[in-house]
């Protein structure tokens, strides 16, 4: 569990003895940790520990009971055009009316009211977020044609058109084949490495991440701990975790945790 | 003959009006399209006649009537909730509940006299050939309210039609967007009485949509395809209406079978315009999954 005393606290993500809960219920307590301009997160833990929580409370959609929570620096508030959210679920209505680079747009400036006129200042900007996570080749195409892995990347570019400092992505890997998951692991670390953009990512399976991800922040139990995998995933620190003997598996260069539910 | 049309002071009323009312529709009806509201659009229409008729009963316009008892449905929509998408059921009483008003109203209105049954009958089907300037003048605020309203809240509601959950991510807020939506389509349904009736403003409303939608992706494209076919289904209707062989038939007929066969013909061009689409695709460098 790596905490380093902090002056400034304006990275993209400061909490300290944190406490927030759902419908009552306590689900993290004590929560401390920050998250540095640039680095890569992966976020895991069971079922209802918390993941998508802990996003909510970035995003000023909940508030926290106890503690202090940072986001660049201010405290988290709603529409806060310096995170970048992915939601999990994202169903897409009227998949046929609408072209791939139409949904990027919406990251740009879906939120706006007012007439809006279409300007080549405004196409260009969409091209650019379309060629960098590689969508060029179907930017006319509807997005009901598109694959699973096409789609995430569109969600990642209506994400970053907006150029936020901080990107939350709630389990963008589910529904993705391995090939394809790799695929989105790999732009999401490039454009972490370019973009100078904090990630944070959700997932169940740390897998195909573990080359890529600096940190891993491990919630469990009501309690978490951040680090980078090689000392988060061990025996010793999920076993006081989860207050209950883990058993941490290497086999092909892969990590399986045993003894609970992941 | 279309000098001779147009020399009269009905049919230029009649033009006029139409196309207002089309125009409208034809832009609120793609978004009621994409967001699968056609039946909410269609309770609308008959809470409106509810609202009518009993305007009607106590002597105060009966458009004045409509807007009154529609917007106080789209507020009680909004208050139900989330884009009132796959509510049929609540969709379902309400609709039923107001035609039943509706019924009743008529009912007690038409008895004092004949010329009373015959406006019940207008609010129903459409009065297209007695609209007045001050008709006109009704329908041509609450379309331009509606439509300068649409104007103002197109991108946040396109957002939110297509992406809910990312619109909300985004900051955009969405029942707030879906009840504002309510609203305006209480607006244009008043409009679309004048010309067509109750009954058939979905005609208006629904089929240019559709059909736009079915032939191209691009948003800008299908609302103003949407917007040009419901005038064009609109002008011909009228059009049909004083020249055809028989003659006198009700404009909503017309209207209604245009926009079926409108809607019918982008089926059949749909699946060209696809099928020609998904053959251009490069396939072999695309990922499944």
């Amino acid at each position: 569990m790596s905490l380093e005393p902090v002056s400034q606290r304006t990275q993209p993500v400061f909490l300290r003895n944190v406490r927030f809960g759902f419908g009552g219920r306590v689900i993290q307590d004590e929560m401390t940790f920050t998250i540095e301009d640039g680095e890569f997160v992966a976020v895991l833990g069971p079922n209802g520990a918390g993941k998508t929580t802990l996003l909510k409370l970035l995003l000023g959609l909940i508030r926290c009971e106890a503690g202090e929570v940072m986001v660049f620096g201010r405290k988290p508030r709603r529409g806060n055009s310096g995170i970048g959210y992915a939601p999990q679920f994202r169903t897409l209505d009227a998949n046929f009316a609408v072209r791939a680079r139409d949904l990027v747009g919406f990251g740009l400036d879906g939120h706006r009211f007012g007439p809006g006129f279409p300007s080549r200042k405004r196409r260009k900007l969409i091209d650019e977020v379309l060629e960098e996570v590689h969508a060029t080749e179907y930017a006319e195409a509807s997005v009901g044609e598109l694959s699973g892995g096409e789609r995430q990347r569109l969600s990642l570019a209506q994400v970053l058109i907006a150029n936020p400092g901080l990107v939350l992505l709630d389990e963008p890997l589910t529904n993705l084949d391995i090939a394809g998951a790799q695929e989105i692991i790999t732009l999401v670390s490039r454009l972490c490495a370019s973009r100078k953009v904090a990630v944070m990512l959700v997932t169940h399976d740390i897998n195909p991440l573990l080359p890529h991800v600096d940190r891993v922040l491990y919630l469990a139990n009501g309690r978490c701990a951040i680090g980078p995998p090689q000392t988060v995933i061990t025996r010793e620190t999920l076993s006081v975790l989860y207050n209950h003997p883990v058993e941490v598996v290497e086999a092909m260069g892969k990590k399986f945790v045993l003894g609970v539910e992941t | 003959m279309l000098r001779e049309l147009f020399s009269s002071d009905i049919m230029v009323h009649a033009f006029t009006g139409g196309a207002i009312v089309a125009v409208v529709a034809g832009a609120v009806g793609y978004f009621v399209v994409l967001r699968a509201q056609a039946f909410a659009a269609e309770a609308f229409t008959d809470i409106g006649f509810a609202g009518a008729t009993g305007a009607a009963l106590l002597g105060v316009a009966s458009f004045a009537g409509m807007i009154v008892f529609s917007l106080l449905a789209a507020a009680g929509l909004g208050i139900i909730g989330n884009r009132a998408r796959g509510r049929d059921v609540e969709i379902g009483m309400v609709l039923s509940f107001a035609l039943g008003l509706g019924v009743l109203f008529l009912s007690i209105y038409s008895r004092t006299s004949a010329s009373h049954a015959m406006s019940g009958i207008n609010i129903l089907f459409g009065s297209i050939l007695t609209i007045s300037s001050n008709d006109i003048l009704l329908a041509l605020g609450s379309c331009a309210t509606a439509l300068a309203a649409l104007a103002l809240l197109h991108r946040p509601l396109l957002f939110a039609s297509v992406d809910p959950a990312g619109a909300e991510a985004r900051g955009v807020p969405v029942r707030a967007i879906s009840a504002a939506f309510l609203a305006i389509v209480a607006l244009t349904t008043a409009g679309c009485v004048l010309l067509v009736g109750v009954l058939l403003a979905a005609s208006l409303l629904i089929a240019p949509a559709a059909a736009a939608v079915n032939l191209t992706n691009r948003p800008g494209q299908a609302i103003a395809l949407s917007m040009a076919t419901a005038v064009g289904v609109t002008w011909c209707g009228l059009v049909l209406t004083f020249t055809g062989t028989i003659r006198h038939l009700p404009a909503g007929f017309y209207i209604s079978a245009l926009a079926a066969l409108v809607y019918g013909a982008s089926l059949v061009l749909r699946k060209r315009l696809r099928r020609v689409r998904v053959f251009e695709y490069p396939h072999g460098d695309r990922e499944t999954g």
